[in-house]
């Protein structure tokens, strides 16, 4: 008789490029504090249960993930030679700070002296954990919690580079800050961590973007982003994913709003082969609010997938997310969005919309809202259309001497128009509509 | 010189269904004409397939300018020739304001050969001329930056249309019913608007059901269709007598596309066809 050993063939073991080898040799293990390394066992233990748990269907049903070989990829060394990237949103605007990485690795970091003098912290996660370790060990992964879910105890234990921003109490920072977090060479796993605190009546306007060295490269993103407004703080932050198409993009982001405070988050998603961001927005004082922006544009095979939570913790709260996604070729969008009103949190006003349009015939997107509320004095909608390029429409502006390209582009520009008219940063709405324009480019 | 458009023997399908059966027009820039027609007897099927409407096929036929042939040429192309339509039934664009849209349109008019990302006409120089033309047809400076034809009444898109004209000046302007839908103020307005648009450079050609659009813009030949052809031409007189007496007359003159009309009615009521007697 043969005993068979591998029962549950269908859960997937620990990577090679992800094991405790690679968890202790970790490039930044040797210099962060031990508070951080006790962190990373707890989450590696978790990722190592996790890993034989099914992913929670509600969230991964839609996703395929069959492609995906974690085994292709491995946290990587500092390089030697220096990368260019052509961004998109860097050279836009003047900033007061910019911390750039490079394959996890911090290759550039400035901050105004001004406000640095004001106590501002600007930069990448390892030195800044180095240095003001007591201010950050409260903060890192506390919103995203290590065992939480698969992909957050798997960033936890390799988290690898990463921008911190801190603002202190009062302090307000006109010029928005810049990060850039850059992926180079094959093969690199980018497990960078994005982490802002912003005190009591702090305001600040961050603008990241990710980007490939080349077209052909593959990459992965196992990230993080924790974004805590404090009490009557504004935070804006911008996250433009513009990878190149052969990268894998696995990210849990949290924006936890406190009393009176209000964030304006905005996901832009343009480039990866597959992403799948897990976005929630809690809203965790009287008067919070939150205004949510997602403007995607998948081309080709993409696949981008967005679960998005908005959670109303306290009563008086505010959320509004307006989703637009616009597919062509064979592209996929699934967007499953969730309002959660906890009990208690009366009077809150709570919004959720997802429109999508579809520009070929073999595209598809899947457009799921949800609600669910313990609270009876509330005011929750939602909405989700779709819908298809109008061939009357291009034909009226090709009257008019405008191109059959140029149409579609004013379409599809028009089609964002509400969310550029959200956002108040003229750097960010020129850099989405230059991407799309790019994008609009390929195969037209 | 001036520019001739002609339509030779023009066939025209939809969906593989013969629309235009053979329509001969010749237009020459500066002269102003009416189409006129029963409903149904294809008067914005040929304003679209002049267009270059991507639906309506050229079965056989001729479309040209100064000799050069349209009929493979694309919408955009057509338009930088110096064709032009106003809309029935102009299309919302939601998103795109109006004043952004009209300086791509003017820039790619007045420059046949731009290529797509190259430079538009500088901004100032376009504003200035949008609100000269806004305010000589009384549009508020508001609507160049509303969204096009979104959320416009039917009068708002009938002046956004003429507004349009006004601002690519075509060699020669179609305009399909531009007076319908309108009430007797505004179709005097739109009326003047053209007759001041009007001039050697631009030919007219006005679909209409009334006389009052041609009141101020008198036509120098009125066409009239029955059944997908042109069966009539006239002067004045004949759009005169139409307005009158209606198409009866036009019907017992050709009983031949009287009687394909009433076929095509029953068809599309789905009843079986009656033969004529
Ligand atoms: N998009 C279309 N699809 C099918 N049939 C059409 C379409 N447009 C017009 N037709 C048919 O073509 C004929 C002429 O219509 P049309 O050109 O709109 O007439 P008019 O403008 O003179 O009222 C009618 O029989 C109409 O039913
Ligand atoms: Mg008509």
């Amino acid at each position: 008789m043969t005993t068979v050993t591998a029962t549950s063939t269908a859960r997937p073991a620990v990577a090679t490029g992800f094991d405790e080898v690679a968890l202790a040799a970790n490039p930044t293990r040797g210099i962060e504090p031990v508070w951080l390394g006790e962190l990373r066992q707890t989450a590696f233990a978790a990722y190592q249960k996790l890993l034989k748990t099914p992913l929670d269907p509600e969230e991964w049903k839609r996703v395929d993930l069959r492609a995906f070989q974690p085994s292709k990829f491995k946290i990587a060394a500092a390089s030697t030679t220096p990368a260019q990237f052509k961004t998109l949103l860097e050279s836009r605007a003047q900033f007061a700070g910019v911390v750039s990485h490079v394959d996890g690795h911090r290759v550039e970091s400035r901050l105004a002296p001004e406000l640095a003098a004001k106590g501002v912290l600007f930069g990448g996660i390892g030195e800044l954990v180095a240095q003001h370790g007591e201010l950050l060990k409260s903060k890192l992964m506390s919103v995203v919690k290590p065992d939480g879910d698969r992909i957050a105890a798997w960033h936890a234990a390799f988290m690898t580079g990463g921008t911190v921003l801190y603002v202190p109490r009062n302090v307000v920072i006109e010029a928005p800050l810049y990060s850039l977090i850059g992926l180079d060479r094959s093969g690199t796993a980018d497990f960078s961590h994005t982490l802002v605190i912003l005190d009591e009546g702090a305001q600040a306007t961050l603008l990241e973007e990710t980007a490939s060295t080349t077209d052909n490269a593959p990459g992965l993103h196992v990230g993080a982003v924790e974004l805590l407004v404090g009490q009557g703080a504004r935070l804006r932050y911008v996250q433009l994913q513009n990878w190149n198409q052969h990268t894998w993009h696995l990210a849990h982001q949290v924006g936890r709003v406190a009393r009176d405070a209000s964030l304006q988050w905005t996901v832009g998603g343009i480039g990866a082969r597959l992403a799948h961001i897990h976005q929630d927005v809690l809203l965790a004082g009287p008067g919070a609010s939150a205004e949510v922006n997602g403007c995607t544009f998948a081309t080709d095979r993409q696949m981008l997938s967005y679960y998005t939570q908005q959670t109303h913790q306290a009563p008086h709260t505010r959320s509004d997310l307006l989703y637009k996604d616009v597919l062509r070729d064979q592209a996929r969008v699934v967007w499953r969005g969730m309002i959660r009103v906890d009990p208690g949190a009366q009077q809150t006003d709570g919004y959720q919309r997802n429109d999508s349009l579809l520009l070929s015939a073999d595209c598809r997107v899947d457009s799921i809202p949800g609600l669910e509320i313990e609270a009876d004095d509330v005011r929750c909608t939602h909405g989700s259309t779709a819908g298809r390029v109008d061939e009357d429409q291009v034909f009226y502006l090709m009257c008019r001497g405008i191109s059959r390209y140029e149409a579609m582009h004013m379409i599809v520009e028009g089609f964002f128009h509400r969310i550029y008219d959200r956002i108040a940063v003229e750097a960010v709405r020129e850099t989405l509509s230059l991407a799309v324009e790019r994008k609009l480019g390929i195969g037209v | 010189m001036s520019s001739l458009l002609k339509v030779e023997n023009l066939y025209v399908s939809i969906d593989d269904k013969m629309i235009l059966k053979g329509v001969d027009l010749e237009v020459r820039q500066g002269e102003i004409h009416a189409l006129m027609g029963p409903n149904g007897s294809g008067k914005s099927t040929l304003a679209y397939a002049l267009m270059g409407h991507p639906k309506y096929e050229i079965v056989d036929g001729q479309i040209s300018i100064d000799g050069v042939s349209l009929n493979e040429l694309e919408p955009d192309s057509r338009a930088r020739m110096g064709l032009f339509l106003a809309f029935q039934y102009p299309v919302t664009v939601p998103g795109v304001k109006v004043a952004d849209f009209l300086r791509h349109a003017v820039t790619n008019v007045r420059n046949p050969n731009r290529k797509e990302g190259e430079g538009l006409i500088p901004m100032r120089e376009f504003r200035a001329e949008l609100k000269s033309r806004m305010d000589e047809l009384g549009i508020e400076a508001e609507f160049a930056r509303r969204y096009l034809n979104d959320g416009f009444s039917g009068g708002e898109k009938k002046r956004m249309e003429i507004l349009q004209l006004a601002m690519l000046r075509p060699k020669f302007a179609i305009l399909d019913e531009t007076d319908s839908g309108l009430d007797s103020d505004a179709v005097r307005f739109v009326s003047e608007a053209i007759s001041r648009l009007a001039g050697p450079d631009m030919a007219i050609i006005i679909i209409t059901h009334h006389e009052r659009l041609l009141e101020f813009n008198r036509p120098q030949l009125t066409h009239v269709m029955l059944a997908g052809r042109v069966v009539e031409r006239g002067e004045a007189a004949l759009a005169h007598e139409l307005h009158d007496q209606g198409y009866a007359g036009v019907r017992l003159r050709h009983p031949e596309a009287a009687a394909e009309e009433q076929e095509a009615a029953a068809a599309l009521a789905g009843k079986q066809p009656v033969l004529a007697k």
